[in-house]
């Protein structure tokens, strides 16, 4: 480099000589290392991450998306005030919870009266309507939470109902009478409770204090349904 | 928001002053215009104090106008305008329709131009839920009584209620307000509501109709039928107040029939859901089979039908 510093100061000086002419002379010798790492720490760790994440086995990556799930139902069963929910959030929680109350409330009975309980279908649309039309409708009171972060919420709070559900099935293996009901009531409403305090302690603080009441009613309302409808469950 | 009233009535306070006083100035200057030397002197004469004054109102108009115009339907936040309530607002809202007096007109003491379509869309979302829980609750009271009626959880009532709650609150709003205008057409001096005011009367009218529901769980028939007979009383007469004010310059014959159908189609609401969703619950144990042929379909079954009994 020494070399370049000295030849720009040599034209001009004796003889005219040709514009650029120095540049010639600077000339990367066979000595010099020129090839090395272009070390910007940043983009370097983020290209690791992307060529492992490629290279890695399924069981790894399902086991990742797996951990996320799981470590997201911790939050729900025991709210604090944190931002993993709201923050990465994920769709997968609520699909696999309403795939499976879907499923247990199914009627699956001979009879095909249409005094049943709610189809696989109407489960469905009920919790992902219902989800959205929430999430709607916090957003229109002005609420700063986003779309998805709603939706993630209020499926990830389903999961005290759904074992909720697994109880009732289990009870209603013995014998019918008032005190499987009572059972089966005092679970649901304590099962009940805690999703709304579990929701609440998320999206509340999403809202302006003067609306904070609006906007948790409707969640009330949803709840309730799908809490009624794991109550009125009877298998055929 | 009691603060943001007043500002709004300021506002406007001051855009009829404006708009009051440019007639004027356009008569003055009109009547200058013919001398032109006695324009610039009446531009001048109201010296630099008038021309600064002009530039300003017609700021303030400008800035007026750009304030009130309001989005277009296609944004985010035209529908927003919608929502733009607080809890203590639609509370008090509820309770005017809760508590309807004479000369107590809804629209103007309770909406005063700011309809909200949260009231109406919950208020009908949770009637509907309601009328088909209690109206499975009471398939369960019959059962106590008569053990061989079979329990089912009827999902399909949530449908019917929900379609025809929802129907009835924005369909029968979009006829009213459609006749309104035709009304207006033809009589200028009728005053006239929007549809957003019109479809929040009769959504909150139909609040009252949750705790009646409610209360007809109670198994005695002359009961069911005075709570009914109250809330019909107390929602026909919150709409008959509002829609007076606005029908009351209309011919006699015109207003009456109006009025008349309003009240009409509220208690056919009311006697269908009690009617389509509350069973008479059978007297004793031994139940009769044809006190259930003449209800609506498949919810009691004879106790002859084999069905009943495989279950």
């Amino acid at each position: 480099m020494a070399e370049a510093v000295e030849s720009p100061g040599d034209p001009g000086t004796t003889t005219p000589r040709p514009l650029f002419a120095g540049l010639s002379d600077i000339s990367i010798s066979q000595d010099i290392p020129v090839e090395g790492e272009i070390t910007i720490p940043v983009r370097s760790r983020v290209r690791e991450f992307d060529s492992s994440t490629l290279n890695e086995s399924v069981q790894n990556t399902i086991m990742r998306d797996l951990k996320a799930v799981g470590k997201k139902f911790m939050h729900v069963l025991y709210p604090r005030k944190s931002n993993t929910l709201l923050r990465d959030w994920d769709l997968w929680g609520p699909l696999i919870l309403c795939v499976t109350l879907a499923l247990m409330l199914q009627r699956g009975s001979v009879d095909s009266e249409k005094d049943g309980g709610p189809q696989f279908a109407e489960v469905f649309v009920i919790v992902w309507f219902g989800a959205v039309t929430i999430t709607l409708n916090s957003k229109l009171l002005g609420g700063n939470i986003s779309f998805f972060q709603s939706l993630c919420v209020l499926g990830y709070c389903i999961l005290p109902l759904t074992m909720a559900m697994l109880v009732c099935r289990l009870v209603l293996l013995a014998e019918p009478g008032p005190v499987n009901f009572m059972v089966r009531l005092f679970v649901v409403i304590i099962m009940f409770a805690w999703s709304i305090v579990a929701s609440t302690a998320f999206l509340a603080d999403s809202q302006p204090p003067n609306r904070k009441a609006l906007a948790v009613y409707p969640v009330f309302l949803f709840y309730f349904v799908i809490s009624w409808m794991i109550l009125t469950f009877t298998p055929q | 928001m009691a603060a943001a009233d007043e500002l709004a009535f300021h506002e406007f306070e001051e855009a009829t002053n404006l708009l009051a006083q440019t007639p004027n100035e356009t008569t003055t200057r009109s009547d200058q215009l013919s001398p032109k030397g006695h324009v610039a002197v009446a531009m001048d004469s109201g010296g630099s104090y008038g021309a600064e004054d002009e530039v300003e109102e017609s700021d303030k108009t400008v800035l007026l106008q750009e304030e009130k115009q309001q989005p277009g339907f296609w944004t985010f936040g035209y529908y927003q305008s919608f929502f733009d309530v607080d809890t203590s607002q639609v509370l008090d809202r509820i309770k005017g329709s809760l508590l309807p007096r004479p000369g107590h007109n809804f629209v103007r003491h309770h909406l005063r131009n700011r309809p909200d379509l949260y009231g109406p869309f919950w208020i009908c979302a949770t009637l509907a839920f309601v009328l088909a829980i209690t109206g499975n609750l009471t398939l369960v009271l019959a059962q106590r009584r008569d053990p061989s009626i079979h329990y089912s959880p009827q999902f399909h009532k949530v449908t019917v209620a929900s379609l025809t709650i929802y129907c009835y609150a924005w369909l029968v709003p979009l006829a009213l307000w459609g006749f309104l205008r035709w009304r207006k057409g033809v009589r200028e001096r009728m005053g006239l509501y929007t549809f957003l005011e019109t479809v929040c009367v009769y959504g909150y009218s139909l609040f009252v109709f949750i705790p009646t529901v409610v209360l007809w769980l109670i198994p005695v028939p002359w009961l069911q039928w005075l709570f009914g007979a109250l809330a019909l009383a107390l929602s026909a007469a919150g709409l008959v107040f509002t829609l007076w004010p606005v029908v009351r310059e209309d011919t006699r014959w015109a207003a009456g029939v109006l009025l008349s159908v309003v009240v009409l189609l509220h208690a056919l609401l009311a006697m269908g859901c009690k009617f389509y969703f509350f069973q008479p619950l059978p007297p004793e144990p031994m139940a009769s089979p044809h006190q259930a042929t003449s209800q609506p379909p498949a919810t009691m079954l004879p106790p002859t039908l084999p069905r009943s009994v495989a279950a």
